[in-house]
């Protein structure tokens, strides 16, 4: 509860800071001018029309294709692009570096970044600038896309970061944080990188209704960032969904993670955190759906869990975990742990393959569900038997352990499971 | 021999039991198919279905046709026929009977709904398991006199190869887990049919990045198309062998 | 016609047929008698090429049947029960069998006839009575004018009347120079139409006689009673 007020009170205090930005810069603005730049215009360069603008001065960049390479912006413009000016940076260097506050760089397509394995050459790069908005650009075969670093109070808004490399190596991060507090991150469509989204050190951030497909390891990727928010993000064809990792008090809300089908594809991976909520995701067709590695204080609620291969995987560093009005539907496993589990809580899921019945009519079955088969124990412990996968024998030693428990965890159970499915 | 297959088949397609069993398998698929409306996932609990019930139909069917045709095979083999002839010719004539009613009972259904690659395999598995528990029937036949214990042992190699097999699998995974298991893993698929069909199949099914995960040898092995072809190869050798030992065994049978 | 030499079978420990030679002309009737399990049934499926012995030798036409089927084309055999595939109709039961015999052309219909087996084509086996399958099944041991006929208890189910056409039938193809062999209970009929009876026990042959010859022996006018007296000598012996 402390931090949820922790939480509230700096979403607040930083929507304050942002008005009074705000009215700092349209004041600066009555004085500003709109410098063109264009093939036969007076400035045929942007560096150029930078070089020359003073504070508060739009540039406007009309349609053309710009050979240009690292442009330096390191005083308070915007920087708009009109009917889609391209950037290529031929491969030199990087797109654009970003190092004061208050920058908007808005409309480009930036191509060709340099590609390198001592420098993260980026589209896009935001230094130590505060309240800097990055919206509506196309970025195109760059190592990374764009990258905000010591960052705060900043926007990434409706752009399109499509990778051109074929394999994980030669690719870096489509959005990256590092260090930064309270940036947003909406609307975006991520493709081909190496992670979609990832953060470092970065908290108090919004990740809002991005698509973040078919990247070469995680559409979505923590590590050390604590209090960060991602809701309605779609999770697509990804090596993995989601990773979530060595951070705290994160919420993942309302996210779908689809077709994460691989030979080790997760949809969400969470290793070592702590108090996170994941309530109403959707995550369907995964190989893993959600895997909780030495994960503690995890609220799971109201999420449907459709034709994965593992719903759940529960390691037993696990502790009070809680897993609440979920629906398992069609999963070949619902849960499965690796040891014997005794803290974490099962209460009001609806389970496909439960088979109790419900004779005072309360709409919650009369006995308990246990959602750990047999079969998945033999597999955690021998991954071979993977081979057994649908041969009647398992089936038939399912039945007989539901009926009897002996070897599946007996304190690992849903006391309480409903006979219909919840509402999600 | 062409002459007595058709006789054979005549009769048998006109059996009740045989008959029922096309329907059985009709409703089933058509049923899973209609109520189900993934039909990839209609076709996987039909794997099920055509794992369990075909072997078993299959072997039954077969033995039970034996001995009910035993005076019949009698009165033939006092005729001017070779008794290989005989016998192939009740053999390819209970084939086909079962063949008939696999194919109307499913092939037709998958045809329909799931003409894909996996509903292909489903129906090759579904044939090849048909015949592999028709030779072994027609073995198991051969070697016993009395109708009890040919059914009994019918019915023993069916529980086998569909349950304890996999049982023993479990067993041996279990007590050498320690060791490198990939490959004799391998070649412990091959000694089951069932298995081998079950893995033909679910290697065509999104299922099977569940077996990647753990098994890359075993399922590159089997999802390429030299396992494929290794699959069936081995499945034809579990067809021909049963049916050599019957047909050796009932040269000098006494009947 | 049919030589066997030093005939042995045993099932597993059981000595069933014990090293029986006998020769059986054509033209002739042999009844082949004795109690149950004493190897007459054995001996002629061995004939058949039903059972397959473990030594010794069987000439049909002075050449070896072992591991040999045409001879069976000059072979007609009627079993003591007679079961037929459930829904092969009885047409169709003599078109299979006339697509397997060779001799297609010189048949012999007059069992068909005398049973009305024609108006019956159309039924289908398993709606048949024991009686009318044991008709079916002497219709087409003799279909084919067979020189050699096995007749395994072929008057058990038959009625008088038709027993009666079948015994005619019996003495009129042993006219045709044909060996008729047959096994039966009834001595009364053996009486009928027997020329010979082969009488086994044990495996053994205890006596292979003429009808008169036996009759005479016993000093018996009643084959049934000459039989029961020698029968009882060769066990007091």
């Amino acid at each position: 509860m402390h931090n949820f007020f922790k939480n509230i009170f700096s979403l607040v205090s930083s929507t304050m800071l942002l008005m009074v930005f705000l009215a700092n810069f349209i004041s600066e603005n009555i004085n500003a001018k709109e410098i063109p730049v264009c093939a036969t215009c007076q400035f045929k360069n942007i560096q150029a029309a930078i070089n020359s603008a003073n504070t508060g001065d739009i540039i406007v960049v009309k349609s053309g294709i710009y050979f240009e390479n690292k442009i330096q912006i390191n005083k308070t413009i915007s920087l708009i692009g009109e009917n889609n000016p391209v950037i290529d940076a031929q491969e030199k260097d990087e797109g654009i570096t970003i190092s004061a506050n208050n920058v908007k760089v808005s409309g480009f397509v930036i191509k060709n970044t340099a590609n390198g394995s001592i420098n993260d050459f980026a589209g896009i790069r935001v230094f130590k600038a505060n309240h800097v908005e990055v919206s509506n650009n196309t970025l195109r075969n760059t190592f990374f896309g764009i990258v905000f670093q010591d960052s705060k109070n900043g926007e990434i808004i409706n752009n399109k970061i499509i990778g051109e490399n074929l394999n994980q190596t030669k690719s870096g991060n489509g959005i990256q944080l590092w260090q930064c507090r309270n940036i947003a991150i909406k609307n975006n469509y991520v493709t081909k990188h190496r992670d979609g989204i990832y953060f470092e050190f970065s908290r108090f951030c919004h990740v809002e209704n991005n698509l973040s497909e078919e990247n070469f390891r995680y559409g979505l990727h923590f590590m050390f960032s604590d209090n960060d928010w991602y809701y309605h993000n779609v999770f697509k064809n990804n090596g993995t969904g989601a990773a979530v990792m060595y951070s705290k008090h994160i919420s993942m809300l309302y996210n779908d993670f689809e077709n994460n089908w691989g030979d080790a594809s997760y949809a969400l991976l969470l290793k070592d955190i702590s108090d996170g909520i994941i309530i109403g995701n959707h995550f369907t067709k995964n190989t893993i759906g959600v895997l909780l590695d030495g994960s503690n204080r995890i609220n799971v609620t109201r999420n449907l869990f459709e034709n994965n291969g593992w719903a759940v995987k529960l390691m037993a560093n696990c502790m009070n975990d809680t897993f609440y009005k979920n629906n398992f539907i069609a999963n070949t496993f619902d849960v499965s742990t690796n040891g014997t589990l005794y803290y974490s809580y099962f209460k009001n899921n609806y389970w496909d393959k439960y088979e109790g019945y419900d004779l005072n009519k309360d709409h919650l079955g009369d006995v308990p569900y246990r959602p750990v088969s047999l079969y998945s124990i033999i597999v955690e412990q021998i991954p071979q038997a993977m081979m057994l996968l649908r041969s009647f024998t398992v089936d038939v030693m399912d039945k007989a352990e539901r009926i009897i428990p002996s070897l599946i965890p007996d304190l690992l159970k849903d006391e309480e499971p409903k006979m219909q499915k919840n509402k999600i | 021999m062409l002459k007595l297959i058709k006789y054979v088949v005549y009769d048998i397609l006109r059996n009740r039991i045989l008959l029922g069993y096309t329907l059985l398998l009709l409703t089933v698929s058509l049923s899973l198919f209609n109520l189900e409306d993934d039909a990839a996932k209609a076709t996987l609990s039909l794997t099920n279905l055509i794992l369990i019930i075909i072997p078993l139909v299959s072997i039954i069917f077969s033995t039970i046709h034996f001995y009910n045709s035993y005076e019949f095979i009698e009165l033939l083999v006092a005729q001017p026929l070779n008794r290989r002839t005989i016998l192939l010719s009740q053999y390819f004539g209970v084939s086909i009977s079962l063949f008939t009613a696999f194919f109307v009972g499913i092939g037709i259904p998958v045809l329909l709904y799931n003409a894909s690659s996996t509903g292909l395999i489903l129906l090759l598995s579904g044939m090849l398991l048909t015949q592999i528990f028709v030779s072994i029937a027609f073995w198991a036949s051969v070697v016993t006199r009395d109708k009890a214990k040919g059914i009994g042992l019918s019915l023993m190699i069916w529980f086998y190869f569909s349950l304890i097999y996999d049982g023993l699998i479990l067993f041996f995974l279990f007590s050498f887990n320690d060791f490198p298991l990939e490959k004799p893993i391998l070649a412990l698929t091959c000694l089951n049919p069932v298995d081998l069909g079950r893995i033909l199949i679910l290697l065509k099914m999104d299922i099977s990045a569940l077996m990647g995960f753990t098994g890359a040898l075993y399922k590159d092995f089997f999802g390429s198309a030299f396992g494929l072809i290794f699959s069936i190869v081995v499945m034809s050798i579990w067809i021909i062998i049963p049916m050599l030992f019957a047909i050796r065994i009932f040269n000098r049978k006494n009947l | 016609m049919i030589q066997i030499e030093s005939l042995n079978k045993s099932f597993n420990k059981l000595h069933v047929v014990k090293n029986i030679s006998v020769c059986f002309n054509k033209g002739e009737v042999v009844s082949v008698i004795g109690p149950n399990g004493s190897g007459k049934t054995t001996l002629m499926k061995c004939l058949l090429g039903m059972v397959i012995p473990d030594n010794g030798t069987i000439l049909f036409d002075n050449k070896n049947i072992l591991h040999d089927w045409n001879y069976r084309n000059d072979i007609g055999y009627m079993p003591q029960i007679g079961r037929y595939p459930d829904n092969m109709k009885i047409g169709q039961l003599f078109e299979m069998m006339k697509d397997i015999r060779s001799n297609k052309d010189d048949l012999d219909e007059e069992l068909m006839d005398a049973f009305k087996l024609q108006s019956m084509f159309d039924k289908p086996m398993r709606t048949l009575s024991g009686g009318t399958r044991q008709k079916v099944s002497a219709a087409l041991a003799f279909l084919f004018n067979p020189k050699v006929l096995v007749l395994d208890e072929p008057t058990a189910g038959l009625d008088p009347i038709a027993s009666e056409i079948l015994k005619e039938k019996i003495l009129k193809e042993k006219k045709k120079e044909k060996l008729i062999l047959i096994t039966s209970h009834i001595m009364s009929e053996v009486d009928d139409i027997a020329d010979k009876v082969m009488y086994i026990f044990e495996g053994n042959i205890k006596f292979f006689n003429a009808v008169s010859e036996i009759k005479k022996l016993a000093n018996e006018e009643k084959l049934g009673k000459a039989i029961a007296q020698l029968m009882s000598q060769t066990t007091h012996a």
